[in-house]
């Protein structure tokens, strides 16, 4: 069992309360998902030279000030972090085909959880609101967010292994449910060069969605293929640059409601995370249909 | 006890989100008599709200409820003014639940009787295993309705999705819509007298003006009571 927690924002004044609006939310959804808990959020896009990188130390403590000067001094370009124990968001101008092999090398401890240009991810081991407190999600500001809270049924309890999950930039997605081909879906993308983090079953779907979008699928064709190559219980929400997108299992196996407003579009596994959104008596409530795919636009 | 009395109507109300869902569940189970009308405000979702009830009393849920609503019910009438979260009345034993919005999967799963009504859709699975209950449905219900369903009806006034009444025993099916696909040993059979009388009289129960002319039966064609040693085996 696991939660999921989808909110895109339709009315721009309410961007600076997403976090505000979500944490409740992901709380929500704690019993279902008490080991772990993550969010990705995304911003207005920064500049198209720009990669913000979020990364994760775990216990290791990072001199993060450190690690900037020294990326600046042997890369070169510019590059600031904002930092939260052991969580910083690097942003730099320069490419992660240099960024991300560095940091491997220079700092093999820190984890590059999320790259893009709108993308901020935070995950974590511990109970929903603890892992909210830790990193602030409060006060979170942006367009729409995915978020997650996990209870493992399929392989360990690491922050690697937390939900939502990311590949290439601005891509993530978190899921409820167990896939019972991921093994072979990573043995077909392997050789083509891709890498996995984990032994995870949904980072196989995500790395699965986002390679079909970089051999040049839209994400409702990378969709439509996944429906026809993962075998498994799923709900899935996933995260763009400019959308949310939610698809179900030919067997509903998962659950999933969202609710509509003029304001935002809310999405969470049962309704007890979305009674206390503002308005929510006015909105527009339903299930999700299996294999329909669900996307929703930032205007 | 926290709930509120109102002297002109004797409504006994609580609210959710200043009584625990315990605290209600003890109530509906150990404090009421027959005839006792019971209000819930602000359920919020939670789930296994006023399950395993015994008397005769009427309960009005205002708002969503989660999981398991009104399960294991007996005598009671629910009435959920809202949607219903997965396995509304499930093992149902008598008595009426009656879900004013949509209901999600597995609404009224193996219930042995009393009568469930959803004024909207189901989602699947709904009257998975039915046992003797009957369920009527406003709207349309999603793929692997009645799957295995032994005994009881279900009136279904909209659609039906894939694979309606796979594997089906005794209950009996009538649907006015739609459907995409029957199960395995389900088939549609001509409408008796019988069948119209009995969907005349659950849809006037739950409160719908159908034509009963207008439903198909759906019955078990009794292929997979036995098993045929004939017949091809795929799997």
């Amino acid at each position: 069992m696991c939660g999921i927690v989808g909110l895109l924002i339709k009315n721009p004044a309410l961007r600076d309360s997403l976090g505000a609006l979500t944490v409740p939310m992901l709380i929500g959804m704690a019993e279902r998902g008490p080991d772990s808990a993550g969010l990705a959020v995304f911003t207005q896009p920064i500049a198209e030279s720009d990669r913000k990188y979020s990364l994760y130390s775990g216990t290791t403590v990072v001199d993060w000030g450190q690690l900037i000067q020294a990326l600046h001094q042997q890369l070169g370009g510019t590059a600031q972090i904002h930092t939260q124990g052991n969580h910083g968001i690097l942003t730099a101008n320069l490419s992660p085909a240099v960024v991300k092999p560095w940091i491997h090398e220079h700092y093999p401890a820190v984890h590059i959880l999320s790259t893009g240009r709108t993308i901020d991810l935070y995950k974590d081991e511990g109970q929903p609101a603890a892992v909210a407190e830790r990193y602030g999600f409060s006060q979170l500001k942006g367009t729409h967010v995915v978020a997650h809270t996990r209870m493992a049924t399929e392989s360990a309890v690491t922050p690697a292994h937390a939900h939502p999950f990311t590949a290439g930039e601005d891509f993530c997605l978190v899921h409820n449910g167990s896939l019972s081909n991921p093994h072979s879906i990573r043995r077909m993308l392997e050789p083509r060069g891709i890498h996995f983090d984990t032994d995870n079953d949904t980072e196989a779907a995500c790395r699965y969605l986002e390679w079909r979008m970089q051999e040049g699928d839209d994400l409702k064709s990378a969709l439509q293929k996944g429906f026809e190559e993962l075998d498994g219980f799923f709900t899935f929400l996933m995260g763009t640059q400019d959308t949310l997108a939610l698809v179900r299992d030919a067997f509903a196996c998962k659950p999933a409601i969202v609710a509509e407003t003029d304001d935002y579009v809310a999405i969470a596994s049962e309704f007890r995370s979305l009674a206390h959104l503002p308005d929510i008596d006015h909105a527009t409530l339903y299930e999700p249909a299996p294999e329909e795919m669900y996307v929703w636009t930032v205007s | 006890m926290d709930g509120v009395m109102n002297p002109t109507t004797n409504i006994i109300s609580f609210d959710l989100t200043t009584t625990s869902l315990r605290d209600v569940n003890h109530y509906l189970h150990h404090q009421v008599s027959p005839g006792n009308h019971i209000d819930i405000h602000h359920p919020n979702g939670a789930h296994n709200l006023a399950v395993g009830l015994q008397e005769a009393i009427a309960v009005d849920i205002h708002g969503h409820t989660g999981y398991y609503a009104a399960g294991m019910n007996q005598l009671a009438s629910v009435t959920i003014h809202g949607n219903a979260g997965a396995g509304v009345a499930e093992n149902m034993m008598s008595g009426r639940v009656h879900v004013k919005g949509f209901a999600s999967v597995s609404a009224g799963a193996s219930a042995q009787g009393g009568l469930l009504v959803i004024d909207g859709d189901a989602g699947l699975r709904c009257g998975i295993s039915l046992k003797g209950g009957d369920i009527v449905v406003g709207g349309s219900v999603g793929s692997f309705s009645a799957f295995m369903a032994q005994a009881g009806h279900m009136v279904i006034c909209g659609d039906a999705g894939d694979a309606l009444g796979d594997s089906l025993y005794e209950a009996v099916l009538y649907v006015r819509g739609n459907i995409k696909s029957l199960g395995a040993d389900a088939q549609i059979e001509p409408m008796t007298e019988d069948d119209q009388a009995i969907v005349a009289n659950l849809l006037e129960q739950a409160g719908f003006s159908h034509n009963p002319n207008d439903f198909q039966r759906v019955a078990s064609a009794r292929q997979l009571y036995h098993w045929n040693a004939d017949a091809k085996q795929d799997y």
